[in-house]
């Protein structure tokens, strides 16, 4: 075990930088960027190269951000630090000033400095840090603190908090390379050389879209690099910028940021629609949107005066957070917890601090104070929106990708919509008017005079007895199953147009009827009519209510197997019950002259105790009107006061059918926007601040119900160890702090944001810790560059091309991956990027890059969210069931990141390989390597149809031998050609392969495409895609080299 | 077979391991990638006690205030500010300064020879309290969820260091060559905080990290070879797929894809062992009840009970996490109705553990760990104005560990009369460790792994070997 002296409270990556900054307090603070005089500037560059841990020696200058901050954080500032309560003896160690006035520090002097006298003292009193704190100072560190005093106790700002340091006599055109070079030469290392072209295109093409490159742009690459490899490169890669693919590649990076899902979270997580935003993200990095614009617009777009719609929705960036829809909750403390997600992802996303520690108390480590953090808080604490929906925007698919929409045709549809609202407006009075007509004596509805008819006999044929009740209604008993009532009816004195059954409850009955059957229901199976002992023809028979597949009509159809039944099921209308009356009525063809003689037979023929309980028989001398007709009819005969919500909703959907004025004006508003290019609309979440501000208090120990009353309501403002925020404090709001992150002397926005695209092309950033640029995160590899790289970003006005453009041409992201034994010895980690690394990609782009070699992508950009196939077993014993429908259109081949993602039960596929589960924000992803990612990749259904897919192309592009065949699977999976070896493994299995598919013809069925060309025997299609499948399994395949 | 570029990469690798432990874990590798299945027990420090760790983990922090630690004087002081002597200096995640004593609601009892006092919420802990050695000493440095499960885990508080399951079969390597040595088991309303990170292998070869099995929905998908693949078809694809990536090991030399490489073996050997692991059908009823686990199901009982059959099966480290025990008495965080519905997910299949175990032998050679990230303070919080639950507490908390030649039935560490702080016989986390890592045959101070230009540990540079809580 190394004996550092520094090993505590830092991270380990940070305690093996020595770096011999040397304090520069009197320029911190003035301009822009650093100057540094020549002087220093050489030792620093030579400082900056002793990158890893050395012990120290005698005539090292100790440094206080590496040596000495840690040891006063850890041991002193409990109660000498920033926390003015728990200041004691009223020493502030972590203010120069402040130590030295009471002489805890002379400089220069370790003898005459109280600190030490403390620290070294062996009375128990006398002894700091006191003894009862547990945490007493080692030797090393005494020893270090003595050092720094005698060489000047000089205190030094965190570097990050510092501007950016740019030397201006660096004129070098791409200094990313002589960065880099310098740093290795110290080591005594150099670049690697240039990759293998075909790995570079490959490269390139996977960092800039996330799809591989087809093999004849690979061949005009290789060409073209022949020629020159910088100006291949070069053009390459303003190819690949200006492709709409690069868009979805790096606003997929910017969506982990975002936190986006197409879920509420938490454990209802319904459904959301956030895909606008998704989409304005794709399009504003299409367009290289510049970045401080970028910020701007999503932060606070919609305080931007006068904001036009893409502004509103690229506010979704904070509508991501989390809605609770659980029963029960407290709607204030899940608005809490938006805002306190904001707050922190904010800080996470911009200004790469943990700002979140400060939630609940002053942050431990980075000058940032709990008070502090309820100011940021206060810029986040005005959206309208409660644990809720709030506010939204109505917008068309495809309307975020518009370019240059001529101004006729938006005009247009505000014309149509404009008059679609008036007709809308205008509803109310057109449906009077209709209500009107529809009971004018202009419209034949049909009438009916029902009465109540006495049966002169009836009987039950199983022997159940049958009751005559004073209504006339008969009440039967219970008995026989599957009875068969017969009725007779006194002849009327009027013709018989119809006659209708009802169903009548009783108390006597079980659930109270109508049937005798356990909960009330029925089955009637057949109803027949006679007179003279023929039979009546029956035109219609019309139910009032009728279970799912149990219609009213089913009692003529003359099939015992069918029958009319009364329970309520999907479907049904709400108020419907079963135990309630019913009935069914039934118009004849002919009406029975008067005096005619009318026998029923009533047969229950299905489900053995499902009589009818209780019913009776009524006609009518004219045919009825339909039930739907006399229902309308008796809801618009109801006055408007007595009209219930439902009658309401009923009366409205039946003008609807005929209000041909809305139908028309609708049909305009649809036809504008296609005329435009743009789809449904559809509504999603923007923010909106309230007009009147809530106030903002300290939350004691984080708790939202504890306001810091004494300390009273706070203003909205940012850390005071930030640059300072201009403007009256009292009306600031989200749109200066927008303007605040971005502007252009930020110590921070610009070196995280850099740092953070340098780690997707190297697999880390210059600073390791991407998430914490505070005093716990580790210091950067190559300060120099991280300064340059954020102030060439800034200046050339925060274009992230012109940055990608930047790292993608240097020599140091061109060389080749292959590790050399030196670079091994002396940096295992390749820090300082003596070769490039081979990344494996995220989890979206494994998917997209299998579509790509498949050739079944479907690259449309931009929609509503897709259902690729997943799993089965995904629910199993879950209660959250989300309703996944195999998408089987073009959709089903969409790039991964528009897949729809629940955050309670995301794409399997997405989590194997990494995928946070965006519940907060994500930075940077973790990458694993397990075997659970390689079942996927072998057995995924989706996986294996995209291995049919690429099987398939493997035949049909393929007019050669087998070996041409594999050559070609090899040039669209890796961009290379086979060696031998590869070359006869994979040809040794494909004839093992086809033999053994010759042998099982249903094996065959299963593997072989749907489609291949009629050349090839099934077995051989079937072994194609066994070789595809291998194909896209390989590390290599999934790994960027 | 291994390719000899693999060979000569691993072993180019582990140069640079230092001595000590690299050497010791590139025999186990080799032997085991050129077919053998030795235990890696015999290249140990010193002779082990145990091969095996089931770690249950209650993430969230358990209260021992109302599990395993009987204060009277709690009730006494109930509703009164705290002695200043207990609280000087101290901060919590949430507690202000005018946190009052609370008094704890649960009967205690003692029971068993040990005379162990456990409350009435562990009615089926009764069984095991002469089997158990108690923890009520235990001492963590950080108050948060996330940092303080890493603490937990890796030692250190921010992500990055390998997980103690990593640096367990790091070391001793894996008894199984069908299932990973490291599995994660999952129960509970969500995943625990700080998630992968909490059993990555940090900067140790990515192949030690945890293989987490799913804690929702089939516990592995993917098992089943696509519709026409035959067995024989698939081991043929196996070894193209591990033939090409041979292959490109030798041109780029880079490690990851070794790993790559065991993955895709473990995963096809899986296809035909999990299966047969997971199906708890052939368990008798007799076990199934001993647990309360249900075949097909997800629980904390059927993890419980597939910890026993991984062990098994000879996977070394199985950690359980069952969340949530953050009981700050705010909705759903409550001492009362809460605490009871966690304390009933848990205890009878905790404690079957132990019984089962023991009764198949295997608890001698596996030691069975309980317990959270923290504890609980003495000092009541109010969230909703009630009082209702407890903050975060790093001082004193407790723990149990059974089995592996741990003292059973043994108390270990003394509270004051608060709870508030270990007054004797503490046990760090990085004691913990360390001497978790000497039962299983190793130094703690030696178990290294040199990581940019230094050798790092799981127990940093701290760690004590409680020697007074083994046999």
């Amino acid at each position: 075990m190394s004996d550092h002296p520094t090993e505590d409270s830092y991270g380990n990556k940070a305690k093996s930088f020595i770096h011999h900054r040397h304090a520069l307090p009197s320029l911190a603070k003035e301009p822009r960027y650093l100057i540094i005089p020549a002087m220093l500037r050489s030792l620093k560059v030579s400082a900056a190269i002793a990158v890893f841990a050395c012990p120290l020696g005698a005539e090292d200058i100790v440094d206080f951000n590496r040596d000495i901050r840690p040891i006063l954080s850890d041991k002193c500032f409990q109660c000498h630090g920033p926390d003015e309560e728990a200041l004691k003896a009223d020493l502030r160690l972590d203010q120069r000033e402040s130590a030295i006035h009471v002489t805890a520090i002379v400089p220069g002097k370790a003898g005459e400095s109280a600190l030490i006298d403390r620290i070294s003292s062996n009375d128990p009193d006398e002894r700091m840090p006191p003894p009862k704190i547990k945490k007493p100072i080692t030797p090393a560190e005494a020893a270090l603190l003595e050092k720094w005093i005698a060489q000047g106790a000089e205190y030094d700002d965190h570097w990050a908090f510092k501007p950016l340091e740019v030397d201006s006599a660096n004129t070098k055109k791409n200094s990313v390379d002589h960065f880099i070079i310098a740093t290795l030469e110290q080591k005594g290392l150099k670049l690697s050389p240039e990759a293998d072209p075909s790995t570079l295109v490959r490269r390139l093409f996977l960092d800039l879209t996330g799809l591989l490159p087809p093999p004849n742009r690979v061949d005009s690459f290789l060409r073209a690099h022949e020629e020159s490899p910088d100006g291949a490169v070069a053009a390459l890669v303003d190819e690949l910028l200006d492709s709409p693919h690069y868009g979805e590649r790096w606003g997929r990076h910017w969506l982990d940021q975002a936190r986006y899902a197409d879920s509420n979270g938490y454990t209802i997580d319904g459904e959301r629609v956030m895909w606008p935003y998704r989409d304005w993200v794709i399009r504003a990095v299409n367009d290289d949107m510049p970045f401080d614009q970028f910020t701007i617009e999503q932060i606070a777009g919609d305080l931007l005066p006068d904001p036009d719609k893409a502004q509103l929705v690229a506010t979704g960036f904070h509508r991501n957070t989390l809605i609770n829809q659980e029963g029960g909750t407290d709607d204030e403390q899940f608005r809490n917890e938006e805002v306190v997600d904001r707050v922190n992802t904010t800080g996470a996303v911009w200004l790469g601090l943990t700002l979140g520690c400060a939630q609940c108390h002053t942050h431990k480590f980075d000058p940032i104070s709990h008070r502090e953090y309820f100011e940021m808080f206060a810029f986040f604490n005005q959206g309208t929106d409660v644990n809720n929906t709030g506010a939204t925007i109505e917008v068309g698919e495809g309307e975020m990708f518009l370019k240059n929409p001529d101004p006729k045709k938006v005009a247009a549809i505000e014309t149509a919509k404009n008059a679609l609202k008036k007709t809308t407006a205008e509803k109310s009075e057109r449906q009077a008017a209709w209500e009107k007509a529809m009971l004018g004596p202009a419209i034949e509805h049909g009438t009916a005079d029902w009465t109540r008819v006495v049966p002169t006999k009836f009987n039950a044929e199983g022997g159940v007895p049958l009751e005559l009740l004073d209504d006339h209604s008969i009440l039967a008993g219970p008995g026989a199953p599957n009875e068969t009532y017969h009725v007779q009816l006194t002849p009327s004195t009027e013709p018989v147009a119809a006659l209708r059954l009802q169903l009548l409850t009783h108390e006597s009955l079980p659930a109270n009827g109508p049937g005798l059957a356990g909960n009330g229901n029925i089955v009637l199976t057949r109803v027949e009519f006679l007179r003279d002992g023929k039979a009546i023809t029956v035109k219609l028979a019309e139910h009032d209510h009728a279970q799912p597949g149990f219609s009213g009509a089913y009692t003529i159809d003359d099939d015992p197997e069918t029958g009319w039944a009364i329970n309520v099921g999907k479907g049904t209308a709400a108020g419907v019950k079963m135990n309630a009356r019913h009935e069914v009525r039934y118009t004849f063809v002919e009406p029975l002259p008067p005096g005619a003689v009318v026998e029923i037979v009533m047969r229950h023929e299905k489900n053995g105790n499902y009589n009818i309980g209780r019913f009776a028989w009524e006609t009518s001398p004219t045919p009825p009107p339909s039930v739907a007709a006399e229902t309308l009819l008796t809801k618009l005969k109801l006055p408007k006061e007595k009209r219930s919500d439902a009658d309401k909703k009923y009366l409205a959907s039946e003008f609807a059918k005929v209000d041909a004025g809305q139908r028309e004006a609708q049909q305009q508003v649809d036809a504008a926007r296609k005329e435009l290019g743009i789809g449904k609309p559809v509504s999603t979440m923007v923010m909106r601040d309230l007009l009147e501000q809530r106030e903002t208090f300290i939350h004691e120990r984080g708790d939202f119900l504890r306001h810091d009353e004494e300390t009273g309501p706070l203003y909205p403002g940012v850390p005071a160890v930030l640059p300072a925020m201009t403007g009256d404090s009292k009306n600031r709001n989200r749109l200066d702090l927008a303007q605040w992150l971005v502007r252009p002397d930020h110590p921070l926005t610009p070196r995280v944001t850099v740092n953070r695209v340098w780690m997707r092309y190297f697999g880390h950033g210059l600073v390791k810790t991407e998430n914490d640029f505070g005093t716990q995160g580790s210091f950067p590899t190559h300060p120099e560059l991280l300064d340059w790289l954020a102030h060439t970003f800034v200046e050339q006005g925060w274009s992230m091309k012109e940055l990608h453009r930047l790292i993608t041409n240097s020599e140091t992201y061109r060389q080749s991956s292959q590790a050399s034994p030196e670079a091994e010895k002396v940096d295992p980690l390749n820090h300082l990027l003596a070769r490039q690394n081979r990344i494996r990609f995220e989890a979206e782009i494994i998917r997209d890059t299998a579509l790509s070699a498949s050739g079944l992508l479907h690259p449309e950009i931009g929609g509503p969210g897709v259902m690729p196939p997943q799993p089965g077993g995904v629910y199993a014993f879950t209660q959250r069931k989300v309703n996944w429908v195999d998408a089987t259109g073009p959709d089903r081949y969409r790039r991964a990141l528009y897949t729809k993602f629940y955050r309670s039960a995301p794409y399997p596929l997405l989590t194997t390989f990494d995928s946070p589960d965006f519940q907060s924000v994500c930075t940077g992803r973790i990458r694993s390597n397990t075997p659970l990612q390689s079942l996927t990749l072998a057995n995924d259904t989706a996986m294996f149809e995209l291995a049919k897919g690429l099987g398939a192309r493997t035949m049909s592009e393929v007019e050669g031998s087998d070996t041409d065949r594999i050559r070609h699977a090899f040039s669209l999976c890796y961009s290379r050609p086979p060696s031998e070896k590869e070359l006869g493994a994979v040809a040794a299995f494909q004839k093992k392969q086809a033999a053994s598919f010759a042998a099982d013809k249903a094996a065959a069925d299963s593997v072989a495409p749907a489609e291949y060309p009629d050349s090839f025997t099934l077995a051989e299609a079937a072994s194609w895609s066994a070789v595809a499948r291998a194909l896209l399994n390989t590390d290599e395949f999934i790994t960027r080299e | 077979m291994i390719n000899p570029l693999q060979q000569q990469t691993r072993r180019h690798f582990f140069e640079k391991c230092g001595v000590g432990l690299g050497s010791i874990a590139l025999t186990d590798l080799l032997a085991k990638e050129s077919g053998g299945n030795q235990m890696a027990m015999g290249r140990s420090h010193h002779p082990a006690k145990a091969k095996n760790v089931i770690f249950m983990f209650m993430a969230g922090g358990p209260s021992q205030l109302e599990l395993f630690e009987s204060k009277p004087r709690l009730n006494e002081f109930h509703g009164q500010l705290p002695p200043e002597s207990l609280v000087e200096g101290k901060r919590f995640a949430f507690l202000g300064e005018d946190a009052k004593i609370l008094g704890s609601e649960r009967k205690f009892t003692s029971y068993g020879e040990s005379q162990m006092e456990l409350s009435e919420l562990l009615p089926h802990h009764r069984k095991i309290v002469d089997e158990v050695c108690w923890l009520r000493g235990m001492k963590t440095d950080v108050f948060n969820h996330g940092p303080a499960k890493l603490f937990m885990n890796t030692g250190f508080q921010v992500p990055g260091r390998p997980s103690m399951g990593s640096w367990v079969t790091y070391g001793i390597g894996s008894e199984s060559s069908d299932l990973p040595g490291f599995v994660v088991l999952q129960s509970g309303p969500r995943g625990p905080r700080a998630g992968n990170a909490l059993w990555s292998a940090g900067f140790l070869p990515s192949s030690y990290q945890g293989v987490p099995f799913r804690g929702s929905g089939d516990a592995i998908l993917n098992l089943n070879n696509p519709e026409g693949i035959t067995p024989e078809s698939q081991r043929d694809f196996v070894d193209l797929v591990g033939t090409l990536n041979n292959e490109r090991l030798g041109v780029t030399g880079d490690p990851e894809i070794s790993t790559r490489i065991a993955a895709a073996e473990m995963a096809y050997r899986m296809q035909s062992s999990a299966p047969e692991l997971m199906d708890l059908a052939g368990e008798s009823q007799a076990t199934l009840d001993l647990y309360g686990a249900t075949p097909g199901g997800n629980s904390y009982a059927n993890n419980c009970l597939l910890a026993r059959r991984l062990v098994e099966r000879g996977v070394r480290f199985i950690q359980l996490y069952h969340t949530d025990w953050d009981h700050h008495g705010g909705p759903g965080q409550t001492l009362g109705k809460d605490l009871e519905k966690l304390t009933k997910q848990i205890d009878q299949a905790s404690a079957a553990l132990v019984i089962d175990l023991k009764q198949r032998g295997l608890l001698d050679d596996t030691i069975v760990v309980w317990g959270g990230e923290f504890g609980r303070t003495p000092m009541g919080e109010t969230r909703d104005n009630k009082v209702g639950g407890r903050d975060h507490h790093i001082d004193a908390f407790t723990m149990w560990v059974a089995g592996g030649g741990f003292r059973p039935g043994a108390t270990y560490g003394k509270t004051d009369d608060f709870g508030y702080e270990v007054v004797d016989e503490a046990v760090h986390v990085h004691d913990l460790h360390a001497t978790l890592l000497h039962q299983l045959g190793f130094d703690h101070e030696r178990l290294t792994h040199r990581f940019q230009g230094r050798d790092f540990r799981l127990t940093d540079v701290h760690g004590r070997v409680v020697n007074e809580v083994l046999t």
